[in-house]
């Protein structure tokens, strides 16, 4: 079906200042749905608080608002601008929630001002605690033991219920990056953090729930148009098990450790996710996994683009909100062309043939008196990304790019903790779990003792190891490491992404001279392009990630 | 220890050895499936090629006793960038580096297999050489100008099917229908999905006649899989042609679907590089609607070579137009391109397996 010609003038909400759970990402979404809708001949109304966003740039939108983001003034900007449509799903949670504000109370229907791609009752569906699992009980998907609590009374109940699964998951609803949020071992905790929830909830209500931790948490991104084709745009892999927020877990795309049938398993469930719930853009649907059997639950779902999209576009280069927003005017995914190929189309799976690292970034470093651990409760402020073909040199990429003065596993003050902070550093998530795991190694221990302290899966424990390994043979290498005798290992250094500094610190050399010796050896980084298919087709788009391999591409 | 793959067109590779450590030849193809390396190493269809996968970190969650397609690995030799150090997965016994090894099937790991990519997508699939130690690239290139060697010469599916019949699925008392297989290099995975529904299968050679195929008089009759070059199988054009005209209800997949175009009159040809991977949109036509589907096919049906007033093309690859499903106006035949039996890939198209029980259900 192309194009609806009933709509004009489309409203975008931008989804107001950063916060925690809700950063940049949004205004990369939003400035990507402007642009569609534009390119379809929309005339488009932006509405944001935030000046610095690029989807308030005059040239982005029709007309730009930068106004208080509040019912009350949405409403006068509808009754001035008069928009055929709203597009609700594309301003992360603030949006959403503004969108459902405007509609309950009547100004949508007030004003003639349709809500475009998923509809209303979809995203109260997915949003609503009971709602969900009530639709997921009826199409045969599997929830967690769970109970809503909406007082302090209901929550001294439940606290002295028997058999309840401890330990029990505390979510308060409908806040950001699940704030309020923690894990309570016994009674006494679920008072504590479940009355804090309460009061956090707008809706003065949390879901307590039994607590999957060590399960593997995966993610898939998901779309559907209006003709009910659907299909997934990435799958994604946290390193850090259930009980660790996604925004605060490092994560991998696509999955490493899952086999084909687990992958499928999971990719299944989401879709009938996605078709029961009537979803008409995209979705992402957040799972456990079992490491020790097929065994899942699903854990959340986000009807709409959300701080994983952003994530997932730009690591399968598949642009989710841009086919959102298409999909949201009526478009079909196979009438959307595949910008990066400019042949295929919108409607396929992408194939990655890099692997992708994200790390979240903490601001532990301005402020040094904040609890560092990460739990169910969001802390980063930002997040980076990297792209390699390989899982060590992607990780060291991205370890560089957080800037907190690491350029590889080797940390500062990691010497100093005792081997006892060790094992605790292990036992609880801290921004700095990544370099206690490192250093772990480095102390000798075994993957058999740390995986059961960090619940990491052994696969990436190794690849760690690997890398600490590499410390020492750069040590044992010396001067010989500019020589025929070291060739090999500078060569297996710079795949797995050591940076000629740390090399040089390690083996003695300056970083001049190991970067001279390098180059005269012909050892230098290719450029290969991200292209959605895996090389199948030819790209246009030039986005492209450096790598130790032998072809470069342009 | 060192390994190089050749192409026929002169270029090397060079990498790490694994798995067995012999040398052989193949038609190098690549597929873009990020999981399913032990089914797609299965999986009959791949006989004699050198399977290059474009992920690049393969082997990490092993090999287990269940995900097999096949009784034994069928690639002639594996391509991978990097070769797992260590595997992770509960159901996981064996590395896949054991595996190749046990089965003695030689692997290559270390080559730029985007660089390896690019290049059969701009000059099309060729033959490849995959040799271990102090081979020289020189010798390996002369064995791929042996005309004997050449891919596209070996009647591939009569090295994979099976030398003689045998049943899958519930016993006869049980069976909801009986259903004769040509076996043409059959995938496990299609047996399990029909024995699922109750289906009892008996499994054919894929030069058995229509007449030995129908003699148990069967509900329906199913078209496998397999490998190469659908020209030279005459002899199961002959049999599929007799098995689609008997009345009874037909299902074929991706080597069914071209052996029965090429029973209706239809040519195939071959595609420059092939379909592998599990990202495949096709479109339905009749209902606009586009699946997401798993693919293994070198060669594909020539739609204009299709007798439109008896048969129609149902569905169609949107990446580039060629036909992926067939539909008899008359008769109660049906074939699809893709598999609809996954493994590895989405399962979003195992509903054609219940249309073939309800066609053979409508009969009764």
């Amino acid at each position: 079906m192309p194009k609806r010609q009933d709509i004009h003038k489309v409203m975008v909400i931008g989804s107001g200042p950063i916060v925690i759970g809700q950063a940049a990402e949004f205004d990369y979404a939003g400035a990507q749905a402007c642009r569609a809708l534009r390119e379809e001949g929309c005339f488009v109304i932006l509405v944001n608080s935030n000046p610095a966003t690029i989807m308030t740039d005059v040239e982005m939108a029709d007309r730009v608002y930068i106004e208080p983001l509040t019912v009350e003034f949405l409403e006068k900007i509808i009754a001035r601008e008069r928009p055929d449509g709203l597009v609700p799903t594309l301003g992360g949670q603030t949006g959403l929630n503004l969108a459902t504000a405007l509609a309950n109370a009547g100004i949508l229907e007030k004003y003639n001002v349709e809500l475009l791609g998923t509809p209303l009752s979809t995203i109260a569906k997915a949003e609503d605690r009971e709602l969900f699992r009530g639709l997921m009980r009826e199409i045969g998907e599997p929830v967690p033991e769970s109970f809503i609590i909406g007082s302090d009374e209901e929550l001294e109940e439940l606290s002295r219920r028997d058999g309840l699964p401890w330990p029990l998951i505390v979510r308060p609803a409908y806040t950001l990056g699940g704030s309020g949020g923690g894990i309570a071992a016994n009674p006494a905790e679920l008072m504590e953090i479940g009355g804090r929830g309460i009061r956090l909830s707008p809706v003065s209500q949390v879901m307590v729930e039994r607590c999957l931790v060590g399960w593997k948490e995966v993610e898939y991104e998901v779309m559907r148009d209006a003709n009910d084709t659907c299909i997934t745009i990435c799958n994604m892999e946290n390193l850090d098990p259930m009980g660790v927020h996604t925004g605060d877990s490092m994560v991998v795309a696509p999955s490493q450790t899952l086999s084909d049938k687990e992958y499928q398993m999971l990719r299944t469930a989401s879709l009938k996710i996605i078709r029961s719930l009537g979803i008409e853009g995209g979705c992402n649907v957040q799972l456990a996994l079992d490491p020790k059997s097929f065994g899942y639950y699903i854990i959340e779902v986000n009807p709409r683009v959300s701080r994983s999209s952003a994530l997932a576009s730009k690591a399968t280069g598949y642009p989710i909100a841009r086919v959102a927003a298409k999909i949201a005017v009526g478009l079909h995914l196979d009438e959307i062309e595949n910008k990066v190929t400019g042949k295929t189309l919108a409607c396929f799976e992408p194939a990655l043939d890099y692997c992708v690292v994200k790390i979240p970034r903490w601001p532990f470093d301005k402020f040094t008196t904040a609890d560092r651990r990460i739990t169910t409760q969001m802390k980063a402020t930002g997040e980076v990304m990297a792209l390699d073909r390989s899982f060590e040199s992607a990780l060291m990429k991205a370890v560089r790019s957080l800037e907190i003065g690491a350029i590889s596993l080797r940390y500062k003050g990691a010497s100093l903790w005792s081997d006892m902070q060790i094992e605790t550093l292990l036992k609880t998530p801290t921004d700095e779990r990544l370099f206690v795991i490192a250093e772990a190694f480095r102390r000798g221990m075994m993957v058999e003792e740390i995986a059961p302290l960090c619940h990491f899966d052994r696969w990436f424990l190794v690849k760690i190891r690997n890398l600490v390994e590499m410390e020492s043979a750069l040590s044992e290498c010396g001067a010989g490491i500019v020589t025929d005798a070291g060739k090999d290992v500078l060569e297996a250094a710079k795949r797995m992404g050591y940076p000629d500094r740390t090399i040089a610190d390690l083996t003695g050399k300056t970083e001049h001279e190991i970067r001279t010796y390098r180059k005269g050896i012909g050892l230098i980084p290719v450029y290969k392009i991200v292209d959605t298919c895996a090389a199948e087709f030819e790209a246009q788009t030039p986005y492209f990630y450096s790598c130790y391999d032998s072809e470069s591409e342009r | 220890m060192r390994a190089i793959l050749a192409l026929a067109d002169g270029t090397v590779y060079e990498g790490e050895a694994f798995g067995a450590t012999t040398t052989t030849v193949g038609e190098v193809v690549f597929n873009t499936g990020m999981t399913g390396y032990q089914e797609a190493l299965t999986d009959p269809s791949y006989a004699g090629q050198l399977l290059c996968l474009t992920y690049p970190l393969i082997g990490n969650y092993g090999i287990n006793a269940d995900d097999v397609e096949s009784k034994q690995i069928q690639v002639a030799g594996f391509v991978v960038r990097r070769l797992a150090d260590v595997y992770s997965n509960w159901r996981a016994n064996e590395s896949l580096d054991g595996f190749l090894r046990r089965q003695g099937i030689p692997g290559i790991s270390g080559v730029d297999t985007r660089a390896l990519t690019r290049r059969l997508r701009h000059e099309g699939v060729m033959m490849g050489a995959l040799g271990i130690g102090d081979v020289i690239a020189d010798d390996l290139i002369a064995r791929l100008n042996d005309r004997a060697n050449a891919y596209d010469q070996i009647d591939w599916v009569r090295r994979v099917t099976t030398s003689k019949p045998y049943s899958w699925g519930p016993d006869e008392g049980s069976a909801r229908f009986r259903v004769s297989v040509l076996d043409c290099g059959i995938k496990y995975n299609i047996l399990r999905e029909l024995a699922a529904l109750g289906v009892r299968a008996t499994v054919f050679p894929a030069t058995a006649t229509a007449d030995q195929m129908l003699a148990d008089d069967p509900d329906g009759l199913f078209l496998s899989p397999g490998p190469g070059d659908p020209a030279l199988l005459g002899y199961a054009v002959d049999t599929v042609q007799a098995v689609a005209h008997s009345g009874k209800p037909v299902m074929g997949i991706c080597l069914g679907n071209q052996l029965l175009g090429c029973a209706f009159g239809g040519k195939t040809f071959k595609l420059p590089f092939g379909h592998r991977g599990a990202n495949h949109p096709v479109k339905d036509l009749p209902t606009g609607r586009v699946v997401i589907t798993s693919q293994n096919h070198g060669y594909a049906l020539d739609a204009n070579s299709l007798p439109s007033d008896s048969v129609s093309v149902t569905q169609i690859n949107l990446n580039d137009g060629t036909v992926e499903g067939l539909q008899h106006r008359e008769l109660p035949v049906f074939s699809i391109q893709y598999h609809p039996e996954a493994s590895p890939g989405p399962r979003d198209s195992t509903f054609y397996f219940e249309r073939f029980i309800d066609l053979m259900e409508a009969r009764r």
